[in-house]
């Protein structure tokens, strides 16, 4: 069995996973929910009048307000969607006939992982382009880089399920779950908060932001997808580009430099290599 | 250069010399050892299944058994020790490419339907078996009506049936069986011992770890029998049986008789007018009829004579008995 056809086989595997628990039903369900909810809820917006500077700062915050939800959604489900197909397969003793097959565990977590990829970014990739076409429609704006966001919202789901598969390797799904979500979460809030001590001119404190970003780095990338959706225009109005703007959630002030993504893309390889150490040593 | 052409020849050659060779043992393990904390759950197992041999793995609960086949199959690794599977070591995924495997603990995706479950292990086993051949694989379980079924509405007994058929569906060489029977019904051991019968017939080799001594002691050719992670004993049926017995109801028996008797083999046990007599493993067959015309010519009346033989049950328990009464012996 080469290596490449286990991957394949396994990722196959748990997006038919996905589809049969009735996880993309869900997802498809919460997503059109959202969009119909944002819908309307923009096309309000339409109504109301507003300068065409407002009115684009009002989008553009909007719009990274509802990708929040949909990146949480993403978040979760893959979070929740890893501890069970593979620390669940573990415990419950699925694994043993298949890793008893011929192949290698770690083509074997590659091919979960790739799976997982596929699933998550699919799903953010999708529901985001949706609600971009929302919009467009409802309010005529076009956010400047749709596709630097989307797939930067991808690599921030892919950077949250490496760490859920290495958890998953080592704790129960339910735990490995928890922990993700958690750390998703805490370093959302640790962002928010640096942006706070930054405008504030607290340099401890905006370190926590900065410190946070770089130990996981959903944060770092969810601040980018949101400043290639936003208006560059929208953060003259908000702050005239000033640090205060820094300490509101739903603006992002600067790009991603490419070293950022470098050490995303490090990150994600170096968590991956633990997983796949700490899971050929495990015992089933 | 030409230090690299010599030795590919010299590869090629011993590469020559070991496909003539005999092909090595179905499963063959030295020294195995595995810890889990401060429990030593295998102490030092050696075993060697046999190519088209059917083993069978005896021991009480803990005795280390589903260890040592998760440890033959890479599911855990062992502390010490070395493992080859049909010929190639077992850190090798290949080595597991014509292994058929059914856990003591059976879990298949609950998601997939039956024939799912086939064409993933198919698929993952790398060999090529066709819609047909899977098929018949599970109408040999009893699972042809239920193939299109997913798994997630199966009984116990109908997932372990589909597990067997997993375990068969490869082209094996080798099939581990752990307690394949935990969840069947008495018709259910009935076909896993035709299946294990069949797959002996086609020189497919098994190791079967049971609790029902029964059914091992039908099946198979040879038994190894583990307690506390240590092999107590193994060898053939014949070798561990080998001992016959015996019975005779005997009454006038006189010194000379006694004498007799002690001259054909220990005597095991008396009661009444009982005697039980352990026979040599030698015995052509004419020890017996010759005891009873010596002892009619010494005046004895033989009211009965006999046969006894010793069950793999009671064998399993003088072996786990006497373990246990040289460990007290050691720790006093």
């Amino acid at each position: 069995m080469t290596t490449t056809r286990t991957v394949l086989t396994v990722a196959a595997l748990t997006l038919r996973e996905a589809s049969r628990r009735r996880v993309l039903l869900a997802l498809a369900v919460l997503t059109v929910v959202l969009l119909v909810l944002s819908g309307w809820g923009f096309s309000r917006l339409a109504a109301e009048s507003l300068t065409s500077g407002e009115a684009r700062l009002t989008a553009s915050i909007l719009l990274n307000l509802v990708m929040f939800g949909f990146s949480l959604i993403a978040a979760l489900g893959t979070a929740f969607l890893a501890g069970p197909t593979l620390a669940g397969e573990t415990e419950s003793g699925i694994a043993l006939a298949v890793l008893a097959r011929p192949i290698r565990r770690s083509a074997f977590l590659l091919g979960k992982w790739l799976g997982l990829v596929a699933f998550g970014s699919g799903f953010v990739v999708l529901a985001g382009l949706a609600q971009i076409l929302v919009v467009r429609v409802t309010v005529d704006y076009w956010p400047p880089q749709p596709a630097v966001a989307l797939a930067l919202l991808a690599a921030q789901a892919t950077v949250l399920l490496t760490l859920t598969v290495l958890l998953s390797t080592a704790i129960s799904p339910m735990a490995s779950g928890v922990v993700a979500v958690g750390l998703f979460c805490t370093t959302w809030v640790a962002g928010v908060v640096g942006g706070v001590g930054a405008s504030l001119g607290n340099e401890a404190v905006g370190r926590v932001g900065s410190v946070s970003r770089m130990l996981l780095p959903t944060d770092g990338l969810w601040r980018g997808a949101m400043h290639a959706f936003q208006d560059p225009s929208a953060l003259v109005e908000f702050g005239g580009g000033s640090e205060e703007a820094g300490a509101f959630p739903f603006l992002s002030m600067s790009p991603l430099t490419v070293g950022y993504l470098v050490w995303a893309a490090v990150w994600v390889a170096m968590i991956w290599g633990l997983a796949a150490a700490s899971f050929v040593r495990k015992d089933l | 250069m030409t230090a690299s052409v010599g030795s590919d020849a010299a590869r090629r050659e011993a590469a020559d010399l070991v496909a003539d060779l005999a092909p090595g043992p179905a499963v063959w393990c030295s020294g195995l050892r595995k810890r889990y904390g401060r429990r030593v759950a295998v102490h030092d197992v050696s075993l060697e299944v046999g190519r088209g041999d059917v083993v069978g793995l005896l021991g009480p609960n803990g005795a280390g058994k589903t260890s040592v086949i998760k440890m033959l199959l890479g599911l855990v690794q062992p502390d010490a020790g070395e493992v080859l599977l049909l010929g190639r070591p077992g850190s090798d995924p290949a080595a597991r490419a014509r292994v058929g495997y059914l856990p003591e603990l059976f879990r298949y995706q609950q998601w997939l339907t039956a024939a799912e479950v086939l064409r993933l292990h198919v698929r993952l086993s790398g060999i090529e078996v066709s819609e047909r051949e899977r098929r018949e694989c599970l109408a040999l379980v009893g699972l042809a009506e239920r193939a299109g079924d997913r798994v997630g509405g199966f009984s116990k007994g109908m997932q372990q049936r589909l597990g067997l058929a997993v375990a068969l569906v490869a082209e094996p060489e080798l099939v581990v069986l752990d307690e394949p029977t935990s969840a069947l019904d008495p018709l259910g051991r009935v076909d896993v011992r035709d299946i294990v019968l069949d797959l002996k017939s086609r020189g497919v080799a098994v190791l079967l770890n049971s609790h029902l001594i029964g059914e091992v002691e039908r099946v198979c050719d040879r038994v190894v029998i583990l307690d506390r992670g240590r092999v107590a004993a193994s060898g053939t049926l014949a070798e561990l049986l080998g001992r016959r017995e015996l019975r005779l109801r005997l009454t006038d028996v006189a010194g000379a008789a006694e004498a007799r008797l002690a001259a054909t083999g220990s005597v095991v046990e008396r009661a009444g007018d009982w005697v039980t007599l352990a026979l040599p493993a030698d015995d052509d067959g004419t020890a017996v009829p010759d005891l009873v015309r010596d002892l009619a010519a010494l005046g004895v009346r033989v009211h009965a004579v006999e046969p006894a033989r010793i069950t793999l049950e009671e064998r399993l328990l003088g072996i786990l008995r006497d373990g246990a009464a040289a460990r007290d012996g050691e720790t006093r």
